[in-house]
């Protein structure tokens, strides 16, 4: 048995049958992190002692007929920017170095409730700010299929532990891409759910209106068995929805699924597929895909989201504005990094946040504050709110014809390291994921197939409606079992 | 956007976001800002003038919980962060006031 490919669902049916203790499997996890994580480097920070005695202690529960629910002793690793109660949470900043969270966030209130086992805090770009992971403070990431590749970002750390073995499954978070591009760079599964649909209380915020945490898993089944777990309306986020989940949970309904997606309606934006630049390999992955959803029995529809041209132009003025006042949080005073550089309270500010946050960091600050300042907001703030509510509308036309959307993740797989040195490029390869955190859709990234002209994993993007998750999960899950690779396992 | 041929006044940015840049910084911010400007203007094509702009992606009114008294985090955690306090118990921070001696 090859317990680093185990998914959450195989995991939990090991435990449940006694096959296996969780102390026997996250030694296992440990014993591989040991192994790879030098050439993978997807951990900012690992407690093993705390590993072993959460994995004792589940062990013990299920011994007594206790456990906490199926998937108790179950390990899974965090993303740095969602708080863990005594573990660091740096967002990959000097800023936060020595930070230690005071409380859980709730989503990790919810995964200690049903026992599972915390393992780790994984790597990113520094406050979610990047596609490569490339802008963290503490380490480069490197891609499990290719070393010298980058994992994606931000949530780069998730993507390659759970790719290299190193974790059963992972909590990302999404802002623009965050979790879906990761995802497709590592031959892995990523969910943005709806925004709203899981509590962000506990994640440290980037972008306020587009932050959402969600599951980057070995398959489709665990995405939708993780969300049945950190779904739930919370008084501690007043964004979070009263929304209704399918009776018996997400996962529950992929119980028997044939494959069969006759009725199933998929629309094709002609815009995404216009875009230029797109690799010839991805193209190909991504047309190959399409033919087998055909063979599935899904209509394809054309449809079309005539602002998509806008989108990188709208995020990149909105997630900057929220960034830039979500992060004057971190002025020296409180908790962080106090520069000691500095005799008055202004230059104090000055220098603990000149010398704490990074270049990437730095440049959204200075771009939020300067579309916010007086003369440009309504020229650049008001008039992005404006051109989201036409993107919004795009998707809600759009969805009268289709059930969901179907798009490449990605123009290209994972490139190499220094390769987009120029901010502008690397805002780019975002373009067919902001989109939809701007109309607050929900979306999943799924392994599709290897571009033969790299080597390289490459995914496709499925979009559902506000809160639909039940649609993306059975078309991907359908999809997974029907595609040509039937597992995406990382060359580690 | 009348705004768009003017250059950034990428000092006066960096006083209003709090933020000290080296020269070199700040230099090279000035390029990298008004290249990523100049892409954003694209958005002055549409007419915008009879819609609605959209803060936040699902329309939600106020949310009110009950008001009943829960327990706040003990002052010691939260302390636990801070950079500097005076004996645990407050959170030291460099004088704000000219002139005025700290009791």
């Amino acid at each position: 048995m090859d317990l680093k490919k185990l998914t959450m669902v195989e995991a939990a049916d090991l435990l449940n049958d006694g096959k296996i203790s969780s102390l026997e499997l996250c030694q296992a996890y440990l014993d591989r992190i040991a192994a790879v994580e030098p050439a993978v480097s997807a951990l900012l920070s690992l407690d093993q002692e705390s590993v072993l005695a959460q994995a004792k202690e589940s062990d013990a529960r299920r011994a007594a007929g206790k456990t906490f629910g199926r998937f108790d002793g179950v390990p899974v690793t965090i993303k740095d920017n969602i708080a863990v109660k005594g573990q660091p949470c740096t967002c990959a900043s000097r800023i936060l170095e020595k930070f230690v969270s005071p409380y859980d966030a709730t989503v990790i209130s919810k995964l200690r409730q049903n026992g599972m086992v915390l393992m780790g805090r994984a790597n990113m770009d520094e406050f979610a700010m990047g596609s490569s992971c490339e802008n963290s403070a503490y380490k480069k990431t490197c891609n499990p299929w290719n070393l010298e590749c980058v994992p994606g970002g931000s949530s780069g750390g998730s993507a390659a532990a759970v790719a290299a073995g190193e974790t059963v499954i992972a909590l990302g978070s999404d802002t623009g891409g965050s979790i879906r591009q990761p995802a497709s760079f590592c031959g892995i599964v990523g969910l943005k759910p709806t925004y709203g649909r899981v509590s962000r209380f506990g994640l440290v915020a980037f972008a306020s209106s587009l932050d959402q945490i969600g599951p980057m898993s070995k398959d489709v089944l665990d995405s939708a068995a993780m969300l049945d777990l950190i779904t739930g309306q919370d008084v501690r986020d007043t964004t979070s929805l009263p929304a209704e989940v399918p009776q018996g949970g997400f996962a529950a309904q992929l119980k028997g699924l044939q494959g069969d997606l006759k009725g199933v309606r998929i629309g094709i934006p002609k815009e995404y597929f216009e875009v230029e630049g797109v690799a010839p390999g991805v193209a190909k992955v991504t047309q190959e895909a399409m033919d087998v959803l055909k063979s599935l029995g899904a209509e394809f529809v054309d449809i079309s989201l005539p602002h998509t041209k806008y989108s990188m132009a709208c995020y990149y003025i909105i997630a900057p504005a929220e960034a830039s006042a979500n992060l004057a949080r971190f002025d020296g005073i409180r908790y962080g990094y106090r520069s000691e550089n500095a005799d008055d309270l202004i230059s104090t500010y000055l220098t603990s946040r000149g010398e704490g946050f990074g270049p990437e960091v730095t440049r959204r600050i200075m771009l939020g504050t300067y579309v916010l300042s007086s003369g440009y907001y309504d020229a650049y703030y008001v008039r992005a709110q404006k051109v989201r509510t036409l993107i919004r509308r795009d998707f809600t036309d759009a969805f009268e014809k289709c059930d969901v959307i179907f798009t490449p993740v990605a123009p290209a797989t994972a490139f190499k390291f220094g390769e987009k040195s120029d901010p502008m490029q690397m805002y780019l390869s975002d373009v067919f994921t902001t989109a939809l955190n701007l109309a607050g859709n929900c979306g999943i990234s799924v392994p599709a197939g290897i571009d033969p002209d790299t080597n390289m994993p490459s995914g496709i993007q499925l979009i559902a409606p506000s809160l639909a998750e039940d649609r993306l999960f059975k078309t991907a899950r359908s999809f997974e079992m029907a595609r040509g690779i039937k597992e995406f396992t990382a060359p580690l | 956007m009348a705004a768009a041929s003017k250059t950034i006044d990428v000092a006066h940015i960096a006083a209003l976001a709090r933020l000290q840049l080296s020269p070199e910084a700040a230099e090279k911010l000035a390029k990298e800002m008004e290249s990523i400007v100049g892409y954003v203007e694209m958005l002055s094509e549409l007419d915008v003038s009879a819609i609605e702009p959209t803060a936040h992606a699902v329309p939600r009114s106020n949310v009110i919980r009950d008001d009943a008294a829960g327990e706040s985090f003990p002052r010691e955690n939260m302390l636990a962060n801070a950079p500097a306090t005076v004996d645990q118990e407050l959170i030291r921070v460099p004088q704000v006031l000219a002139d005025e001696g700290m009791a």
